[in-house]
């Protein structure tokens, strides 16, 4: 087992490292082996500012929200399938994504600054799902899990109504192109200080996940046998909920909707590690990190201009969770 | 949805109309026109299909135009003369684009419907079917910025303004020609790398050949993305922009100006470090783009300035504060007090 997990790291680092080196600006090997060297031994560099700026300013913050991003997404899509029992929810399940989609469809719509849209979509995704969760709290007759699920779907469709109706009223020539962007998802946008505002909301989403990994698993079994095993169900559902809504609605906020990695990336580390939660989150976390990166490398070398990630992700793991779907059917 | 769309269009077959509804090209801008044109003199109800329609119609015939395509912020409306300040939000007519209703439409009772812009099949093909829907009469006129003379001129004649069509006319010629006489001046490798930056991080741009982007070309510059291929928006990363390193950026979101000039990754790119970074005015309606349509003219002679700041050609002409008063008078028919024109133009940093 440890080869497997060194080989999971190795490949991580072979795709970040691969990441530093390719982009629009040419930056040879040597000089990015020099920018590092400097900053390790705090040298000069003797580099163009310009490369200096492409290396620490421009890749370096993007890989680091690629991999925290990708990280996030797969934590929170591998605690929800065990959550909900079900392989085929992702993180926006309960309406995160629509909330944030709908944030900063509307601060576009309104010629906000940047920063104001980014706070718009990071609150927004957290309203959607406080939204579901006082729902679900009022209905109290039917199985909790399903409320959730149902309430969530809901209060989705409600805002993503929103968002098509903001579409409509948006000036096609300006708004529309923007907000369509903003749908599809990208990294190429994040800057160091994007970034650094975002990380403290996103660890704490990841790190409440981490340290409950051995209760998750728990929460497979029917809601009546993990409380008898003495599981407190509907508080540790709260806090996973509340988790990775923070983890997630701090990514979307960041990057826009990424579709697919929290769907898909759970199945490929379940195919590798089985379904024991301890060991899914940190392949989950590893697989998602590296998905990101290295579609994000593809997204900003393989055509003259950026392809929208939303895209990239969705090409890629469409057909991986069709041969899942396929697979699962053959057993049955 | 489907099978509804497909029930109103047999229904639109079987209403056989009276008239053929076929496109009739008339060659000019005219692309196509449905149903039977009224004659010039009986034009008084004008909807403009869609926004650089809306501007077309509302320097022609501010007084026929029914009301705005597209909901104008106060703003814009304060740069607008009486006769348009206060015209009601209709819609936009663009086949399931729309957000007028048909039968608002009919309510609205115009005596043409004029659409302007991209004229391809699929937008014949959708004022085809309005028409067809609506027995109303419809027109659709293409319009690159180089048509905008021949737009004026045209549509002029089909609203029964043929004079105003060409005074107008005129001052779009004169604007182009100076473009043109600029240009034949200024070989290529001589021309300004410029980049267009959109949206509020300005990291949208418009490829080669997009409608966004055509008046960087036709003022003499050259735009970076070009390399990246013809195509219409996209999006690019500022790596790719270091990598172009244009001499000049140009925008029309002043969020993305102020952002350029305080964000310190930015100081990478020539154009900043260089303090040519210009933002162009977008009230009422947007100099660079957004609508594309006449509007853009003022642009024109706005950027010209912008990439080729001193050129003998421009100063022979008239103030540029002088041109956009003049342009405003007669586009919009409002007059511009000193403080706001100054408003206006000092957006641009």
């Amino acid at each position: 087992m440890p080869v497997r997990w060194l080989l999971a790291v190795a490949a991580l680092a072979a795709v970040v490292l691969v990441a530093f080196a390719a982009g629009k600006f040419p930056v040879a090997p040597g000089e990015l082996w020099r920018a590092v060297a400097a900053r390790l031994t705090g040298a000069p560099s003797g580099l163009s500012p310009a490369v200096e700026t492409v290396v620490w300013n421009i890749r370096l913050p993007r890989v680091a929200a690629g991999l925290c991003v990708g990280a996030a997404l797969a934590a929170a899509g591998a605690a929800y399938q065990g959550m909900f029992r079900n392989p085929l929810v992702s993180p926006d399940i309960l309406g995160v994504s629509a909330g944030a989609g709908l944030g900063a469809v509307l601060g576009i719509y309104l010629g906000l600054p940047l920063a104001v849209v980014q706070a718009l979509a990071f609150g927004g995704g957290l309203a959607a799902v406080g939204t579901v969760l006082a729902v679900a709290a009022l209905v109290r007759r039917h199985d909790a899990v399903l409320v959730l699920v149902l309430a969530g779907v809901a209060v989705g469709t409600l805002l993503g109504a929103g968002i098509s109706l903001i579409k409509i009223l948006a000036d096609p020539a300006t708004q529309l192109p923007s907000i369509t962007f903003w749908l599809l998802g990208g990294l190429n946008a994040v800057t160091a200080p994007d970034l650094l505002a975002t990380l403290p909301a996103l660890l704490a989403g990841l790190v409440p996940l981490a340290l409950l990994r051995w209760r998750i698993n728990l929460l497979s079994l029917p809601d009546e046998e993990a409380q008898a095993l003495g599981i407190p169900v509907a508080r540790l559902r709260r806090v996973l909920v509340a988790a990775a809504t923070l983890s997630t609605a701090a990514a979307v906020s960041l990057t826009g909707i990424i579709g697919w990695i929290g769907l898909v990336v759970p199945h490929m580390a379940r195919l590798l590690v089985g379904p024991e939660f301890s060991r899914l989150l940190p392949a989950s976390v590893l697989l998602g990190a590296g998905f990101l990166v290295a579609a994000d490398t593809l997204a900003r070398t393989a055509a003259p201009i950026e392809l929208p990630l939303g895209i990239l992700t969705a090409l890629a793991g469409a057909p991986f969770f069709l041969f899942l779907l396929a697979r699962s059917g053959e057993r049955q | 949805m489907l099978g509804r769309r497909h029930l109103l269009g047999l229904a639109a077959a079987l209403a056989a109309p009276a008239w053929p509804l076929r496109a009739q090209p008339q060659g000019g801008v005219v692309v196509a026109r449905f149903g039977p044109m009224p004659p010039p003199a009986q034009v008084r109800r004008v909807f403009a299909a869609g926004p650089p329609a809306g501007v077309l119609v509302a320097a022609l015939a501010p007084g026929k135009l029914l009301g705005w395509p597209m909901a104008l912020p106060p703003q814009a409306r304060a740069l607008l003369g009486p006769a348009l300040r206060g015209l009601p939000h209709t819609g936009r007519l663009a086949g399931r684009g729309s957000t007028v209703a048909l039968e608002s439409l009919l309510q609205l009772q115009p005596d043409l419907v004029l659409d302007a812009g991209t004229a391809d099949a699929t937008y014949v093909s959708t004022l085809r079917t309005a028409s067809g829907q609506t027995g109303l009469p419809m027109a659709l006129v293409q319009g690159r910025v180089a048509d905008h003379g021949a737009q004026l001129r045209e549509v002029g004649r089909l609203l029964g303004v043929a004079a105003r069509g060409e005074a107008l006319a005129g001052q779009a010629d004169a604007i182009l020609a100076l473009a043109a006489r600029l240009r034949a001046g200024v070989p290529l490798e001589q021309r300004p790398r410029v980049y267009y930056g959109r949206g509020a991080d300005g990291l949208e741009t418009g490829l080669g050949g997009s409608i966004n982007v055509e008046l960087l070309e036709l003022c003499a510059g050259r735009n970076v993305a070009a390399a990246a291929g013809a195509g219409s928006l996209t999006r690019v990363s500022l790596e790719q922009i270091l990598a172009w390193d244009p001499q000049v950026i140009v925008t029309q979101d002043a969020h993305f100006a102020r952002r350029v000039q305080a964000d310190p990754l930015w100081r990478a790119v020539a154009a900043v470090r260089t303090g040519r970074v210009h933002c162009a005015p977008a009230l009422p309606f947007g100099w660079l783009d957004g609508p594309p349509g006449v509007n853009r003219l003022i642009g024109v002679r706005w950027l010209l300035e912008r990439l080729h700041p001193g050129h003998a050609l421009l100063a022979a002409q008239e103030p540029l504060a002088d041109a956009v008063a003049r342009f405003y008078q007669s586009f919009y028919g409002a007059d511009l007090p000193a403080p706001a024109l100054h408003e206006l133009l000092e957006a641009d940093a």
